[in-house]
């Protein structure tokens, strides 16, 4: 090749203007699907908090001493945050890759997969922070009582998001096909999705239920919210949210190391 | 060197670009093209060799080498539900280019690629030759020193590859240096400065389209037709008397027939190509 000794830009990791550069491109895109992103990301949980507030909240008024609705309108909002994570950086990452092959044209960028796989999880885990009040707002329209300490949710999505958003890109990376993401669905998701005390408590569930909870970040993520409605209770709000980072950074690793195997070759 | 598992895609390639030249990197599908683009841009880590793109050694130093080089990929990576523009202002950030600038690099890219009109045109709306186009205008918003571009005219209309070769044209005489691979021997031919026939992972022969065609086709060429068996035979004869021969399908082109009157078989008389050349070096079968 040609030589020239020319300027030598700063060889970098995690650069900021390639940071921003894989930002922009999906701000840009983002302005021609925000409808249909913005309508599952809110419809899905409110359907559940709807049908769960009103057949559920039938048979039971309160839990824990919560209005049923108050518990469960909290509780989705870690769903909200779930759907409008992991789903879109599963099939999002697998279709830029396989199909519209994005990823190809942005590693010959200067970007590297660390950067690229850094802004996609921001991204999905910034529209996850957003996403993830709208269980809360409409909770608010059948009596569940504004506090000061809702302003930290967004917060609370984002951190959450950025683990789940991870873990998707990780999965992507990892899948062969599209088919192999109904084990993720089937065999990881959905059971964390059901015991983390979104719809019921989780102190009624065996011992062994109770323990394995603990290690679901979904369950944290909902611990943090009903605290933020109802009161922050100190230290074991810290733990939460220390779990939910240090979900995010492993998972964030484990994204980075799959997509390098699938990118570089 | 890069070997996929036991295949080996590239081997001992020795490949030099200079400064402000076009050089063409021909060779049958499979040939290690591809992979070759692949390696200059850091997708893909060589196992043994050296690397080094405009002063940059790969894959350490490939990120700089990549702010410097444009990619115009084989399979069309745009997004397709954006405009036009909207696709060029992504890449201007992908690329660093600074605010002030953005505008007039955006505008030099539209103008570049006859495209100024269709900027407001959703990629989905527009012809296959003007997506191609777009393709080649992304790779230039950052006015890079080097220009990879992989397959350009590939299944495209023949009207169509002329617009193509026509902007290529135009980058070569900006003096930008340029990669192309293409198995397009017409291609190489008008666009190339220096062509390299790759075969197997392998350069072949390297030259310019015309030195290529003197060295290993000779000037002047005949073309004999007939039947099968009559192929065969004049094939036959014209190896005996000690003539490189190629098929053409439909017939025996015997190389290299000038200055050899008394022992030239008859037939049809025609200049010497490159085509000639790929195929006398690359086989006559692609395996």
């Amino acid at each position: 090749m040609a030589t020239r000794a020319s300027a030598k830009i700063r060889i970098g990791r995690l650069e900021r203007p390639a940071l921003t550069g894989v930002l922009v491109r999906e701000v840009v895109n983002f302005s021609s699907y925000w409808r249909s992103a913005t309508f599952s990301s809110t419809v899905e949980p409110t359907i559940y908090l709807l049908a769960f507030g009103f057949g559920f909240g039938s048979l039971v008024s309160t839990i824990g001493g919560y209005d049923y609705v108050e518990f469960v309108g909290t509780g989705t909002v870690a769903t909200a945050v779930l759907f409008s994570s992991a789903f879109p950086a599963m099939f999002g990452t697998f279709v830029k890759y396989n199909f519209q092959h994005t990823y190809d044209a942005i590693l010959a960028a200067p970007v590297d997969t660390e950067e690229l796989v850094t802004a996609e999880a921001l991204w999905i885990a910034a529209r996850a922070g957003v996403y993830g009040c709208v269980p809360l707002i409409v909770a608010m329209f059948f009596g569940l009582p504004p506090a000061w300490g809702m302003l930290t949710v967004p917060f609370v999505g984002f951190i959450a998001g950025y683990g789940w958003a991870s873990f998707g890109i990780m999965a992507a990376g990892f899948a062969k096909s599209i088919e192999n993401f109904s084990y993720i669905i089937s065999a990881v998701l959905t059971p964390l999705f059901l015991v983390a005390g979104t719809f019921f408590p989780i102190d009624g569930l065996p011992q062994w239920a109770q323990v394995l909870a603990q290690f679901n970040p979904l369950y944290h993520c909902v611990q943090l919210v009903r605290d933020a409605a109802f009161g922050f209770e100190g230290w074991i709000d810290v733990y939460h949210v220390a779990f939910l980072v240090a979900f995010g950074l492993l998972m964030w690793r484990l994204a980075i190391f799959a997509m390098e195997r699938k990118l570089v070759n | 060197m890069k070997r996929y598992g036991p295949i080996t895609a590239v081997n001992g390639l020795d490949l030099d670009v200079p400064e402000g030249t076009c050089v063409g990197l021909l060779g049958p599908n499979g040939a290690g093209k591809s992979t070759t683009m692949r390696l200059l841009t850091a997708q893909s880590i060589a196992d043994e060799g050296e690397l080094e793109v405009l002063g940059f050694q790969l894959p350490e130093e490939s990120k700089a080498a990549r702010a410097e080089c444009g990619v115009a990929p084989q399979l069309d990576n745009l997004d397709t539900t954006l405009t036009v523009e909207q696709n060029l202002l992504v890449f201007t950030h992908l690329y660093r280019i600074g605010r002030a600038d953005r505008r007039a690099a955006i505008e030099a890219a539209l103008e570049m690629a006859n495209l100024t009109d269709r900027r407001d045109s959703r990629v989905d709306k527009l012809s296959g030759g003007m997506r191609r186009r777009l393709l080649i205008a992304r790779s230039l918003v950052h006015r890079p020193r080097l220009v990879l571009l992989d397959e350009p005219t590939v299944g495209l209309d023949p009207q169509v590859r002329q617009e193509l070769w026509a902007l290529v044209d135009a980058l070569r005489a900006q003096g930008t240096t340029i990669l192309m691979s293409t198995h397009y021997i017409e291609e190489a031919e008008r666009l190339a400065d220096t062509v390299l026939i790759m075969s197997h992972g392998r350069a072949v022969a390297v030259g310019s389209p015309a030195d290529l065609i003197a060295e290993h086709a000779g000037r002047t060429a005949v073309e004999i037709y007939g039947s099968p068996s009559q192929l065969a035979d004049a094939e036959a004869k014209a190896r005996a008397d000690g003539f490189s021969t190629r098929r053409t399908g439909t017939s025996i082109s015997v190389l290299g027939v000038e200055g050899a009157d008394g022992r030239a078989p008859q037939g049809e008389r025609r200049a010497a190509n490159l085509e000639d050349v790929f195929v006398l070096l690359t086989g006559e079968q692609i395996d």
